[in-house]
């Protein structure tokens, strides 16, 4: 019995207890007593009591059924592999479950007279439109024939199980309607219980992205120590041929990291006094008209994918900028078309709008008190603005550049087409560095396997920029209310 | 200041101005309002720059040049054994680019033995020519032996040419059309055998080496899943979130804790979800690569928290008068939240989830670690089969060294902008229509 029938089946029980509940309710209520609840929070109850505990046991027998097959497949895989690599072990599994999937396919003609060799059975699998890679071996197939036969037999007891859990709900749920049931506080304290699980995904995420990072991170610095990682300046992972592993790459996270906050910099360099000048501009200068026109355009440029960014630097920015130092210096272009200032200029293009906005609120949070304070002792405008306005509005802005600056640190798309591959330690913009976010996509494109160091070090990166733009966003978030003036 | 010490006859004459540099001052005031403007005009001239870059490179990739040509299916090549009774696989394996080239050959009048003239001929015309013609006969065999007139894509050099994007004044060995192939395209065009019809491959095709005959059907199809995906499961999830935390927790370590985590998940960068979906979807719980299944619950997790935070501030706006009206005729607090709250915190969230979605449609990053940026030819079915996203074949064209790749790319921005536009209009079409002031 499949998994997705018996599921199909105890929602249906659920269904058919819903009306009976809601109906024995109905038919219990005579008028005497006042009922509690309405039908309907009866009919949920009983809904609620016959499918949620079977379908949770449905996902729970699920998942330790996969645990199952694969120990008892693991035991039963001849000795050399059980001590050699996990990976090797792992791929194995694959390959196991894969021919178990394969073999379901088959009619059960074909299953009698089942091929010994793998070599016989991949062309017949393939046909069944179940692709094998061909190092397969022969041993696999009594412990394919063995998964399945386990994996049956599973999903029977589990199917059987559930459907009684169905029913014995249904029964309870059933049996409890009465006039004075409390059934609404019921149905509601589930509904209060769905609400608590789904705000709490927010932790799961977090705690997930930090545990499955850190564990391939410590994985990672078995083979690479920390410190040649953190403080290494050279970065060359060596893509070694698969088998001979050898040869180490070495891992620095020197040049990568200096890229990363090279760009940064040439991007806030460019976003911060154009957006902080729009802003200004935008909440003290701009009539109303000029202000609708132009906000929302600006904010066009926060909605444009940055893939369009990075396309825009590959195929315009850069080659302009390449022409024209050709044309200053003569011949020699000494821009080159991917280079740190493609990159900084293109991101700093995007960040504009969240400078401006963010920069807008905050100057706009300014009483207008303070301004006509100003403004009466006889200042002038650009004078209330410099000496009161963006003082006043000083915690909040320097906020709002951290949180750009680590949008800019974590920008991948614009320096993946922009910034070039090399991972150079210069301070020449106008040659091409890379980033962190680069590497991490270089490393783990493609195939790969997930044990080498070539492939693991894209974590220690991932987990490296985690950190680093989650300490920008609690220290902004700690600059703006420690600074933060208040006014009213 | 200097002034105040002076003569009294002076002062009682005529009051001298104190000089408070006034000049100096409107100097500055004006130059500090054109650096504004400089401000904003840099941003609105990078705005229309790419836009233009854009829109100048990929309006012609929705026209394909075709060339009209009156095909003999002659059986002698299509199937020279005569077994196609007995083997359906001769029909699938024909040499169909040589009917083409053979029907080519007679309307431009080059001879069957001029053989380097023929295979300059045979670069005319796309070798999508093969499945086009394979798709024509093996659906109707009685075709074979008749004379079919076909419209069939041209190369995708010769669509640059003909759409005027190769310099033809240099010389024929620096351009990848010769002259010769310029002449008859001339000549085409003239008897109105080759012209520019609208690209409906763009839209059909999937994954291809060939500029002409690759297009976005898989990359569509995966976007639309993923989008259902991230609809499907964040909107609920969100809303769920965002009613417990604003209307049923009290604040406690917990509710503190899940309200800095939400706030930090909006800020992490995107390529970190992607590592998450790597480690935990495809190597943890063994999902299969490259699905948009995992893609979708990738892009769940990142606009999760935009979605949060969009309808907190939905639920925030609705008055408390609502719900002290709610519970003082009897309501419970569920029924005063999911019968009067929701209803009008609605079309906030309802834009918060747009906006958020269409941030989704546009993310890149993750989506490439999670497998997405595989070479994927035919349609996915479910979400569990090999796709890609509309970003992500952006992304992957753009890598494509072919001119005839820029013009492609530049289209499919455009097609994932037009998506994006629509998106956000319509949320401030509802925001508009339906927001109410308290």
């Amino acid at each position: 019995m499949s998994t997705s029938l018996v599921f199909v089946i105890v929602v249906a029980i659920g269904v058919v207890g819903y009306f009976l509940g809601r109906q024995r309710a109905v038919g219990k209520d005579n008028g005497s007593i006042k009922a509690h609840s309405l039908p309907h929070y009866h009919g949920w109850w009983v809904f609620l009591a016959s499918a949620l505990p079977a379908i949770l046991f449905l996902a729970l027998w699920a998942g330790a059924t996969s645990i199952y097959l694969e120990r008892s497949a693991i035991a039963e895989l001849p000795a050399h592999t059980a001590d050699s690599v996990i990976a090797s072990q792992s791929l194995e599994l694959g390959m196991v479950s894969g021919i178990a999937r394969g073999l379901d396919k088959l009619t059960s003609e074909e299953k009698a007279n089942l091929p010994q060799t793998f070599a016989e059975l991949r062309p017949l699998l393939s046909s069944k439109g179940v692709a094998l890679a061909p190092d397969g071996q022969d041993f696999m197939i009594p412990i394919a024939v063995e998964w399945n036969k386990n994996s049956v037999r599973a999903s029977t007891i589990g199917g059987g199980i559930a459907l009684v859990l169905a029913l014995a709900g249904a029964i309870f749920g059933i049996s409890g309607v009465h006039v004075r049931a409390r059934a609404r506080n019921n149905v509601e304290r589930v509904i209060l219980a769905g609400l608590i699980a789904a705000s709490t995904i927010a932790i799961l995420t977090t705690v997930g992205i930090i545990l499955s990072m850190l564990f391939q991170t410590l994985t990672f610095f078995q083979s690479v120590s920390p410190t040649s990682f953190f403080f290494g300046t050279v970065w060359d992972p060596r893509f070694a041929a698969a088998g001979s592993g050898g040869s180490q790459g070495q891992f620095g996270l020197i040049p990568l990291l200096a890229g990363t906050i090279y760009i940064a910099f040439v991007a806030m360099l460019f976003a911060v006094p154009v957006g902080l000048f729009s802003a200004i501009y935008m909440a003290e200068y701009a009539s109303r008209n000029v202000r609708s026109v132009v906000k929302p355009m600006l904010e066009v440029l926060a909605g444009i994918p940055t893939i369009v960014y990075g396309f825009f630097a590959l195929v315009t920015v850069g080659p302009f900028l390449r022409d024209l130092s050709a044309a200053i210096s003569g011949g020699y272009a000494f821009i080159m078309a991917q280079s740190v200032l493609t990159a900084g200029i293109v991101m700093g293009v995007m960040l504009i709008p969240f400078v401006s906005s963010l920069s807008d609120d905050i100057i706009t949070a300014v009483p207008g008190s303070l301004r006509d304070g100003s403004l009466g002792l006889g200042s002038t405008r650009s004078e209330t603005i410099r000496r009161v306005v963006l003082p006043a509005a000083l915690p909040g802005i320097v906020g709002a550049l951290l949180l750009t600056a680590s949008r800019a640190i974590g920008e991948t798309m614009i320096v993946v087409l922009a910034a070039g591959v090399a991972a150079n330690l210069n301070i020449n913009p106008f040659d091409a560095m890379t980033t962190i976010t680069v590497k991490i996509v270089n490393q783990l494109t493609g195939d790969l396997e997930f044990n080498s160091p070539q492939t693991l070090v894209a974590f220690a990166l991932g987990l490296t920029l985690f950190f680093i733009t989650l300490a920008m966003n609690i220290f902004a978030l700690y600059i703006v209310r420690k600074y933060r003036e208040q006014y009213e | 200041m200097t002034d105040i010490a002076l003569n009294p006859a002076a002062v009682s004459a005529r009051p001298a101005r104190r000089d408070i540099g006034l000049k100096r001052r409107y100097a500055a005031e004006r130059r500090f309002r054109l650096y504004g403007i400089i401000a904003i005009a840099i941003g609105i001239f990078f705005l229309f720059a790419l836009l233009y870059s854009v829109f100048s490179n990929g309006y012609t990739a929705f026209w394909q040049t075709e060339v009209n040509l009156s095909i003999n299916l002659d059986p002698k090549i299509i199937d020279p054994d005569n077994k196609r009774a007995t083997d359906p696989n001769v029909l699938l394996t024909a040499n169909y680019p040589l009917l083409a080239r053979n029907a080519l050959a007679e309307k431009l009048g080059v001879s069957q033995s001029d053989k380097p003239g023929l295979r300059e001929l045979g670069k005319l015309f796309s070798d999508g020519v093969r499945g086009q013609l394979r798709e024509l006969v093996a659906g109707n065999p009685a075709l074979i032996g008749t004379t079919q007139n076909v419209w069939v894509l041209t190369g995708a050099d010769i669509d640059s040419a003909f759409k005027g994007q190769i310099d033809l004044s240099v010389d024929q060995t620096r351009r990848k059309v010769s002259d010769k192939q310029v002449e008859w395209m001339n000549k085409l065009k003239g008897e109105g055998a080759m012209a520019q019809r609208f690209n409906t491959g763009l839209f059909t095709y999937g994954a291809s080496s060939r500029p002409e005959t690759s297009g976005l059907s898989v990359a569509l199809i995966g976007s639309l899943y993923m989008m259902l995906i991230v609809l499907c499961l964040s909107l609920p999830i969100g809303v769920a979130a965002s009613i417990y935390l604003e209307e049923y927790a009290k604040k406690s370590r917990l509710t503190d804790i899940i309200e800095v985590n939400i706030n930090n998940l909006a800020a992490v960068p995107s390529i970190v979800f992607g590592l998450l979906g790597l480690a935990v979807f495809i190597n943890f719980l063994h999902m299969p690569r490259s699905a948009s299944l995992v893609g979708g619950l990738v892009l769940t997790l990142m606009t999760l928290p935009t979605i949060i935070i969009a309808t907190r501030a939905a639920l925030r706006a609705v008055p408390p008068s609502i719900r002290a009206a709610a519970l003082g005729i009897g309501a419970s607090k569920t029924q005063m939240v999911f019968h009067h709250v929701l209803p009008l915190a609605a079309p906030g969230i309802l834009t918060g989830t747009i906006i958020g979605l269409a941030h989704a449609l546009g993310e890149t990053a993750p989506l490439l670690l999670i497998g997405m940026v595989a070479f994927v030819a035919n349609n996915p079915v479910t979400p569990l089969d090999p796709a890609t996203a509309l970003p992500v074949q952006i992304y992957m064209w753009a890598n494509e060294a072919e001119r005839a790749f820029v013009e492609r790319t530049s289209g499919a921005i455009i097609v994932l902008l037009l998506f994006l536009a629509v998106m956000n209009i319509t949320a401030i079409i509802l925001r508009r229509r339906f927001e109410r002031r308290w």
